[in-house]
């Protein structure tokens, strides 16, 4: 096995449980490193042990442990009473829990900046470099340094739990770790697909690790619904709405295991935003759509966050299932002006109703508010349409 | 682990002062009542920050000045100190007290370790 493949799989597991073990992040992390660079070294000449993630977790223990009694003072800093003495010949034997839910709500807990929760959870699960994360977030290395180090000196110094949370707060909890995810999942999905891909990963632990949460199979397949359309939103480098994207490109595995994982949600009576999120993602790849089930799923979605995003949203739905007079009702009682896609929106109704200086207005009301080169392209198309 | 509770009255002073007497005794009972918890292990309830005198040591000369050290918006009315598994517990005695739900908040700082 690629060294490359165990460190990603591997690395979050490794990482929990020393740090359950020690309680410091440094120390769990240059033992981990420790480890990996050991097993670089290894593997290549003896052979790849039969449960690499068991050899390294004994290997960066004992590293770990071999440390602390050379340096009382650094003992002492970790939340072990008495340090133990290593762990010999059983290396193979030896299976360690998986202690990455308790990590995952450790470095997601709301006493963190959302920022360092995103910054950390990739370092400590994802195994990212502190120059991948902040290149990925477009800050200086320095400032990413930063963000870490404070980060982990409050997990330590504050006394941040290393638990799942207990029942009257999982809830909330859970709900900070799955924004998290969605989070990184969305920097990758505007285009840094790497981290698309670490979101993925970090998905599916958690449905592997809680698997009775239908929030967190809802949101695996929303991403994964999501993801299996990357290729095709973009064509000769233009933008393409979902309508007119070629299917063919479509990643049809990829849709196949969201859907799975959404009959999963359902089937545990999920009805939390992210389920419903992803059946709307669901019922869109569907050729013809079911609109007033997306429109009606829609107006859920905004009964539970209160919206008016979401609320456009079935706005458009409405549009497609009842006309465009119907859905522009809806949108002039959403009310967001300032917002693109309000204005993008409106101006498509009024392009459909035939009322063209109307309609151009608006478009020319959301190009001055487009972000990307891509949306702003896409707009100018439209104007040129409507004025012809 | 041992943390401090700092707590900001904020618009909660004001609100307790138009209370009739058994509201405001109510709020009192409940601050009471946090203050026997096991894991609260001291606290006390500040006078207004009118009283406070501020000191500076300059060569070897103490000088005084009426009013806080820091000028700001909010200062803090009362503290508790707890002592507690974890965040999450300072936490949650933090939740209860009747000036975070009152317009004030309650700053939880963890304490060093000697």
């Amino acid at each position: 096995m690629l060294l490359e493949q165990v460190f990603r799989e591997e690395w979050g597991r490794v990482l929990a449980n020393l740090f359950g073990f020690l309680g410091d992040f440094d120390l769990a992390e240059e033992a981990a490193q420790d480890a990996f660079a050991t097993a670089a070294e290894r593997w290549p000449r003896d052979g790849t042990p039969p449960n690499p993630g068991a050899w390294l977790t004994v290997t960066a223990r004992n590293r770990a442990i071999d440390r602390l009694r050379r340096d009382r003072v650094l003992a002492e800093k970790t939340r072990l009473l008495e340090v133990p003495e290593a762990v010999e010949d059983e290396v193979d034997e030896t299976t360690f829990p998986d202690e990455r839910l308790e990590l995952i709500f450790t470095c997601c807990h709301p006493s963190l900046g959302l920022e360092a929760q995103v910054a950390l959870t990739l370092r400590a699960l994802g195994g990212l470099r502190t120059e991948e994360i902040a290149r990925a977030f477009l800050v200086p290395e320095e400032t990413m340094k930063r963000r870490l180090s404070r980060a982990k000196r409050k997990v330590r110094d504050a006394g941040i739990p290393f638990r799942v949370p207990a029942g009257h707060l999982l809830p909330e909890r859970l709900a900070a770790v799955l924004a998290v995810v969605y989070l990184i999942f969305n920097e990758g999905y505007g285009g840094r697909g790497d981290l698309a891909s670490e979101a993925l990963r970090l998905g599916a632990a958690l449905a592997e690790l809680m698997p009775d949460e239908p929030e967190v199979h809802g949101l695996q397949a929303l991403m994964l619904l999501d993801d299996a359309r990357r290729d095709a939103r973009f064509e000769d480098d233009e933008l393409v709405l979902l309508a007119d994207q070629d299917r063919s490109r479509w990643d049809t595995a990829k849709i196949a295991r969201g859907r799975e994982a959404l009959d999963r949600a359902l089937a545990l009576q999920g009805g939390g935003p992210y389920v419903i999120q992803a059946a709307i993602a669901s019922l869109h790849m569907d050729d013809p759509h079911d609109w007033p089930e997306i429109a009606a799923l829609y107006g859920e979605l905004a009964r539970l966050t209160g919206s008016p995003v979401v609320e456009l949203n079935r706005a458009i739905a409405v549009a497609e299932a009842e006309g465009p007079a119907a859905g522009l009702a809806l949108v002039d009682r959403v009310g967001l002006d300032g917002y693109q896609y309000f204005h993008s929106t409106r101006a498509d109704l009024l392009r459909r109703l035939d009322r063209a200086d109307e309609a151009s207005t608006e478009y020319e009301r959301a190009l001055e508010l487009a972000h990307t080169e891509h949306e702003r392209r896409f707009l100018e198309r439209r104007i040129a349409e409507v004025r012809r | 682990m041992k943390y401090l509770l700092q707590i900001y009255p904020g618009t909660a002073a004001d609100d307790v002062e138009q209370m009739p007497a058994d509201e405001r005794q109510a709020i009192v009972e409940e601050y009471l009542a946090i203050g026997r918890s096991p894991e609260v292990i001291g606290g006390e309830q500040l006078q207004p920050i009118e009283t406070a005198t501020t000191v500076r040591v300059e060569n070897g000369e103490a000088l005084l000045t009426d009013g806080p050290f820091v000028d700001a918006k909010e200062h803090v009315g009362g503290f508790c100190l707890v002592q507690a598994d974890d965040l999450d517990a300072a936490l949650d005695i933090a939740a209860r007290m009747p000036a975070a739900r009152m317009g004030g908040a309650v700053e939880v700082r963890p304490l060093v370790e000697r």
